[in-house]
């Protein structure tokens, strides 16, 4: 009876869990998977087979894309970890018990604005007729406006502003499970400020950069309204063309495709990143 | 210059203040070298704070520290020969033996071979050889003990410091711990300064116990000379166990006093520590529970006699702990005193409501001004 009750309870909450990962997990995928799985022979005929990829890979443009994508994400995670570390140090060795707080509090804001607001918020001050090109020319600096929109750095430089705080949560609270006698230690026995750095903070926070690295890249790789908005029509990014496939061209076996392209894409990124810091998933992600 | 450099560690007037809080008070003292130095004081006392000062931690607000004679004022930690075993050890996890004890070898820039060869030196000297390849948690506490001292003891340090490192053993494992730590000393020939709020700790394993309260030193001696001659009344009570009352002078003949407790007790003691007691003042009365014997007697003697106290009570209760049982005593006016009896098991032990007589020296009865 006991047994019974405390099973019954287990299911009704494993249940909501399980359902939302069926339904909007798997079988969407599943059916995605199925049709990018067909061929389109004549109108309302389709056949089994593998042409949709075939497809990505015969087409430079698309995977030219796509490893644009790639590239850029890595840099993105790049520039986030190196920016968010000191951050996320300062926040957890440095900052009293009170600032922690506030501080942490303050990354946290941003948050609370959508991302379609925080862009418009960029488009404001970096339009030709924007904030900063009108006080440039006010200042006597330059003499004709500037447009600052629609170019990679500043796609970067609005990814970086979104994704960095998925950056510093992490960091944080593994360097916050750091002793502080540990650095102290590391002093004492002789090293200097870059060697306890390298040889005793890294490799200590390491779980907490791999994981921040995984979730900055997976956010990077998949995001849509960030490059469109900043990066205009230059911005290629690879979303941009599963949007393409699905929605301009209403050629959705070739978007569902593009799709788990992308998604092959990141894992392989994901699962190299893993393999070459050697650890794991579970040492990483799956750490509270 | 040439006495500097027969002491591993000098300090001169070190004083350390946060805000309006002086943590370290005008502390000074010399450790002669390969010495066992304990700072024995309860926990606030600012000893942590005068170890973080020698080991570079922190600076001193004024005062001088010598290493081997020179002073270190100013030097980072990463410079000075001074190594420091945490109260928590700080080994580092993402380690293996090997590379913890290889990180300060690395860094002063030591080649490999000579890493390897020192490395497995210092492993066998702590004798555990085999441990190199095995990961910090996958030893014993015992074991992580003895690799946070190798892996300072390996850079051949002018003074290692130890900051309650057998805070997080449980019992056993400290007792062993503070044999092993004595004898490691000894084979390392070392000065070390030990750091703790535990007197037993300091009594057993030290050459000189230094006891600080309140950012000064109080005493500094070997601890025998603590124990027996404590030179302020703060000692006498922190260093090993004692029966305290508080009472008033009744009667001054030389360095002898007959005091009044406020238990209503009488008993003659001699003066120690600063200060001449005239009658009527504060004092405070220490007496050890193994100087006082306890006799089963139906006798009624409740005055001094000869060289002693001898005061008549009630056992009200026997604390049992082997070789260190202890009768508490209470005398006709209420007062309880300790007192240590050998229990055999036999017929002869004192038991609960048994009438005895205490006997103790006036000499080892310790007389503080309040």
């Amino acid at each position: 009876m006991q047994k019974d009750i405390r099973r019954l309870s287990l299911l009704l909450l494993f249940a909501p869990f399980a359902l939302w990962i069926t339904l909007l997990i798997v079988l969407p995928h599943l059916g995605m998977l199925h049709i990018s799985l067909r061929e389109k022979v004549a109108p309302r005929v389709y056949e089994f087979g593998f042409g949709n990829y075939l497809n990505f890979f015969n087409e430079p443009i698309y995977w030219n894309t796509l490893l644009r994508t790639g590239s850029m994400s890595l840099l993105v995670t790049l520039l986030a970890l190196i920016l968010g570390f000191p951050i996320a140090y300062y926040i957890a060795k440095i900052a009293g018990r009170r600032a922690r707080g506030a501080l942490f509090l303050m990354c946290l804001i941003p948050l609370w604005v959508s991302d379609l607001i925080r862009a418009f918020g960029w488009i404001l001050l970096l339009r030709e007729t924007g904030v900063i090109s009108s006080s440039l020319q006010w200042a006597g600096v330059i003499n004709a406006p500037i447009e600052f929109l629609y170019n990679d750095a500043t796609v970067i430089m609005g990814l970086v502003y979104t994704v960095i705080l998925f950056m510093i949560v992490p960091l944080v609270s593994t360097l916050d499970g750091m002793d502080d006698a540990m650095i102290e230690a590391g002093y004492n026995l002789g090293g200097n400020g870059p060697t306890v750095l390298r040889r005793i903070i890294i490799p200590y926070a390491m779980p907490g950069i791999v994981s921040g690295c995984i979730v900055v890249f997976m956010l990077t790789a998949g995001s849509y309204l960030t490059p469109i908005l900043l990066g205009g029509k230059n911005s290629s990014w690879f979303t941009e063309q599963i949007y393409d496939q699905f929605i301009t061209r209403y050629n959705w076996e070739a978007g569902a495709a593009f799709g788990f392209v992308l998604l092959a894409f990141t894992s392989l990124v994901v699962w190299g990143g893993l393999k070459l810091t050697g650890q794991t998933l579970s040492t990483t992600v799956a750490r509270s | 210059m040439q006495s500097a450099a027969e002491h591993d560690l000098e300090c001169h007037q070190v004083s350390k203040r946060f805000g309006s809080v002086r943590a370290v008070d005008d502390v000074s003292f010399v450790i002669p070298k390969g010495s066992f130095f304990s700072i024995l004081g309860p926990s606030g006392c600012g000893k942590t704070t005068l170890m973080r000062m020698i080991a570079g931690f922190e600076q001193p607000s004024s005062g001088d520290i010598k290493i081997k004679g020179k002073s270190v004022i100013g030097t980072p930690p990463n410079r000075r020969n001074v190594k420091m075993v945490f109260q928590h050890l700080a080994l580092f996890p993402m380690m293996n033996v090997y590379d913890n004890i290889a990180y300060g070898l690395r860094c002063a820039g030591a080649s490999k071979d000579v890493i390897r060869t020192k490395v497995h030196q210092v492993l066998e000297r702590i004798s555990l050889p085999d441990v190199a390849q095995r990961e910090i948690s996958q030893l014993s506490g015992g074991q992580k003990q003895r690799i946070a001292i190798a892996r300072c003891m390996v850079l051949d340090p002018d003074v290692l410091l130890l900051d309650e490192p057998l805070g997080a053993l449980d019992l056993k494992l400290r007792e062993a711990m503070k044999i092993e730590l004595k004898l490691l000393q000894h084979q390392f020939d070392t000065t070390f300064v030990y750091i703790t709020h535990d007197q037993s700790e300091a009594l057993v394993m030290s050459d000189h116990v230094a006891v600080m309260n309140g950012g000064k030193f109080v005493q500094i001696g070997t601890p025998q000379e603590l124990y027996h001659k404590p030179a302020a009344a703060f000692v006498a009570g922190f260093v090993g166990h004692t029966n305290r009352w508080a009472g008033r002078v009744a009667r001054v003949e030389g360095g002898e006093v007959e005091v009044a407790t406020e238990g209503g007790l009488t008993v003659r003691g001699t003066v120690r520590g600063t200060g001449v007691p005239q009658v009527g003042d504060i004092v405070n009365v220490y007496v050890r529970p193994e100087f006082i014997s306890a006799k089963r007697s139906a006798g009624q003697s409740g005055q001094a006699e000869g060289r002693h106290n001898v005061i008549a009570g009630k056992v009200d209760s026997i604390l049992f702990n082997g070789a260190n049982s202890r009768a508490l005593v209470r005398d006709g006016t209420g007062e309880l005193i300790e007192a240590d009896v050998v229990l055999t098991g036999g017929a002869q032990d004192p038991k609960s409501k048994d009438e005895v007589a205490l006997t103790w020296p006036i000499a080892q009865t310790l007389i503080f001004m309040d």
